[in-house]
């Protein structure tokens, strides 16, 4: 599982993806462990190159983007 | 035509080449975004844009198309750029062809309110009083929120 992030979440990668985690709410609640801020409803999630509404089961291969609000283009 | 770019721009060249291609048009608007010098009363000396390489194009193709069929324009152009630019660089280049000015117009203005608010772009500004991610403005939202 590979995890990006963007704008000013960009400071600081995370550590390896513990197995148990299995879709986008519980990735979001086990990084935000250590990083409260990515709990913020504001922050979008993409996987795969697709945003997501809700939750979103998740496999070995998939790329999570999180995304703060945009700053305009 | 829809780019995002870390290239520099001539934004008088992308209007000719869009007049071209827009030949036969009644009217053609376009708009050039530039980088201010000067933000909150602090000198600007920089600006970074991130962007995401796949959802910020496909975010401000969708915008164009929606705007084609919204204004019935013949043409639409986007291009923005990404990456570290400096004051007075162009940042962004729209341009609308349609049949009448009003719909040139507003298409224009109607994708400006839209990247403002929905292009995944990230902005970073260094100014004199240090770095600052920037936020979406109300006024932004506003605007968009003028469209439905």
């Amino acid at each position: 599982m590979k995890i990006l992030f963007f704008g000013r979440l960009k400071d600081g990668a995370p550590h390896s993806v513990p197995p148990e985690i299995r879709d986008t709410d519980a990735l979001r609640a086990w990084l935000g462990h250590d990083r409260p801020e990515l709990l913020d409803t504001s922050i979008r999630i993409a996987v795969n190159d697709e945003m997501i509404l809700g939750n979103r089961a998740l496999d070995e291969g998939d790329e999570i983007a999180f995304l703060p609000p945009v700053s305009g283009g | 035509m829809i780019a995002v770019q870390a290239d520099p721009f001539d934004a008088a060249l992308l209007l000719a080449d869009f007049s071209v291609r827009a030949a036969g048009a009644g009217a053609i608007a376009s708009f050039t975004g530039m980088v201010r010098r000067e933000n909150d009363g602090a000198a600007v000396s920089s600006l970074a844009l991130e962007h995401h390489p796949s959802l910020t194009e496909q975010a401000i193709a969708g915008i164009g198309a929606d705007a084609a069929l919204r204004f019935e324009l013949q043409d639409v152009a986007i291009v923005h750029r990404h990456g570290v630019l400096m004051p007075g660089e162009a940042i962004v280049f729209v341009a609308a062809a349609a049949a009448h000015r009003r719909a040139a117009f507003e298409a224009v203005d109607y994708v400006m309110d839209r990247l403002k608010t929905e292009a995944p772009f990230w902005k970073r500004e260094q100014r004199s009083d240090g770095a600052h991610w920037l936020e979406a403005r109300d006024s932004d939202r506003k605007a968009r929120a003028r469209w439905g």
